[in-house]
């Protein structure tokens, strides 16, 4: 396509688009910092005791720890029996891979609302009663990250031609789980690094069945977000928008090491 | 090599075991629950039977399926027209143009309805301020509303199918339409008779997508109307988690019903897909890209539906 220059309709119909996209989070940010916001277009004056009350707040430090502990368990788990399930699936057994694709798509097009009521179901009673419980939330978090991790272990898997790598190790005397470890893993670390760091930034935003599942019992930095809506819009705004400010950084850092990695395996 | 196949098994027991218990079990539960009446044993169509004759439920599954068409159609529309336009800029400017809806793609769930509320709740900053101007622009405007849903609802679609649909057309080459106008082609005849067709399989499979995103988002809407509107996803949740009473069985019998319908929308998307590489198989370094793009997009679309 023509990609020289763009008219005068695609400009303004682009700028009216980031207008649009750009206002609900500007709004946000500048409701984070303002003391007076009623008459005029922008604030009338500006105080940063949003964010202090914000860091004040003993019950958002510990939504905000509960959340990063969670996330990081649920993402180091998932690793641990991700890596060598997708391993041995890619090189033994590739004609399993089919059957595989489609459990790990299933969470694509189930939404967490059905998934929730199943788990619930599921585990309020019986033998394995754990509802209400971080054991429950967990394992309804490896699900939802299935997905990315699936995909990045086995790109990474494919790109360092996992194959040859082990074979040419076995062939020099290496055993299967020392060509494992020593070979395999150190390459396709930095593919599997990014696929945690997206699974945990998927994680840190999730909702629907950390509030189903847990919502009374623990509380996450969303479900405390949600309960802090009611009551001050000000500091709200800033958890909001710190939020947002620390999810921009994980993609950036993301976006980062995904190019270094591209560069690395041409 | 019996010792070999153990330990290769061993490795795969315990993704099994969790998959089992986190995905195989909890559907089968739903499955079973939606078949038993409360506090009944054996099975029954009743659940069913009472969800499709209720007018209460008939009128969520209604809503939803409404504000989910409506929604899809608008952010196609708004998608389309966007993905045309970026493929007019400089490589530079498109990239970040893309960039920042792709950023404001992350501001969804909770922190989007609140944002809403800030702007155009009872005392958000534009109410007052358009009411201290004079301006009745928002009169009779209501964000608890279904208009208030309508418009949060589309701000979290057409982000997603803006990156959805620019791929297809970048698939349409400066070749044909330069051959096209060759042939003695208006742009209007190129569009309607190569264009578009080229495009259609990525517009339905994206507006399955869209619908699927829609009919599955519960925090954004129970973020701003709580239980007060009636939408299948806020009745599910209230169903089986609510503070009053639970009916588990009636709830998983929706939850089959939504999840039918998602399944549907995805099942659909995955033939488009299918059918959108046909077209791209241009040449081998096209179709490469086109790949790689397909797969970026695959992570968006989870990434969304896990933030809803």
């Amino acid at each position: 396509m023509n990609t020289s220059k763009a008219g005068a309709g695609p400009r303004s119909f682009m700028l009216l688009l980031m207008v649009y996209l750009l206002l609900p989070l500007v709004a946000t940010g500048l409701y984070a910092f303002a003391r007076d916001w009623q008459n005029t277009l922008l604030p009338e004056s500006w105080t940063l005791e949003w964010f202090s009350g914000m860091f004040q707040d003993s019950r958002f430090l510990e939504a905000l720890w509960t959340s990063l502990y969670l996330c990081v368990i649920s993402v180091v788990l998932s690793l641990v029996v991700m890596l060598p399930a997708v391993f041995v699936i890619t090189v033994y057994y590739p004609r399993w891979e089919s059957f595989m694709k489609g459990i790990v798509v299933l969470p694509y097009a189930v939404p967490g609302v059905v998934a929730a009521v199943g788990l619930i179901r599921a585990y309020s009673s019986g033998p394995f009663n754990i509802s209400g419980t971080a054991y429950l939330l967990i394992g309804a978090y490896f699900v939802v990250v299935l997905p990315y991790m699936y995909q990045g272990i086995r790109n990474s898997l494919l790109s360092v031609s996992a194959v040859e790598l082990l074979n040419a190790a076995e062939l020099l005397g290496a055993r299967r789980r020392t060509a494992f470890l020593t070979v395999i893993l150190p390459n396709i670390w930095p593919g599997v690094i990014v696929s945690a760091l997206l699974s945990f930034s998927v994680l840190f935003g999730e909702f629907v069945l950390t509030n189903m599942l847990v919502g009374g019992h623990i509380q996450t930095i969303q479900v405390y977000l949600y309960k802090r809506v009611g009551e001050s819009g000000h500091l709200a705004s800033a958890i909001a928008i710190s939020y947002f400010v620390f999810i921009l950084l994980l993609s950036a850092v993301l976006m980062k090491l995904g190019q270094k990695i591209g560069r690395l395996s041409k | 090599m019996k010792q070999r196949q153990r330990s290769l098994l061993l490795a795969l027991a315990p993704f099994v075991l969790m998959v089992l218990a986190f995905q195989v079990v909890p559907i089968f539960s739903m499955l079973t629950g939606s078949l038993r009446s409360a506090g009944g044993a054996g099975f029954t169509l009743g659940n069913y039977v009472h969800a499709l004759s209720s007018a209460y439920y008939m009128q969520a599954i209604k809503n939803s399926l409404l504000i989910s068409v409506l929604s899809s159609l608008i952010g196609l529309g708004v998608g389309l027209a966007c993905a045309y336009c970026i493929t007019r800029f400089a490589p530079a400017v498109r990239d970040r143009l893309l960039m920042l809806s792709n950023m404001t793609s992350n501001f969804a769930g909770v922190p989007l309805a609140f944002a809403y509320i800030i702007l155009l709740g009872n005392n958000g900053v534009f109410t007052l301020l358009f009411k201290q101007w004079g301006w009745n622009v928002f009169d009779g405007f209501n964000l608890y509303s279904w208009t208030g849903l309508i418009l949060v609802y589309v701000y979290f679609q057409i982000p997603l199918a803006l990156l959805l649909l620019y791929p297809a057309f970048y698939g349409i080459r400066e070749q044909w339409r330069e051959a096209a106008s060759l042939l003695g082609a208006s742009p209007w005849q190129f569009w309607k008779t190569v264009g578009l067709p080229v495009l259609s399989p990525a517009i339905f499979g994206t507006l399955g997508i869209l619908f699927a995103n829609a009919m599955g988002a519960y925090a954004t809407a129970y973020a701003l109307v709580g239980g007060n509107y009636n939408l299948l996803a806020v009745r599910i949740g209230s169903l089986v988690a609510g503070n009053v009473v639970t009916q588990p069985e009636m709830g998983s019998t929706l939850a089959v019903l939504l999840a039918l319908s998602t399944l549907l929308a995805v099942f659909l998307n995955q033939r488009m897909v299918r059918r959108m590489e046909g077209f791209s198989a241009a040449g081998p370094r096209r179709r490469e890209r086109s790949g790689a793009g397909a797969g970026k997009t695959r992570w968006r679309i989870a990434r969304e539906e896990a933030g809803r």
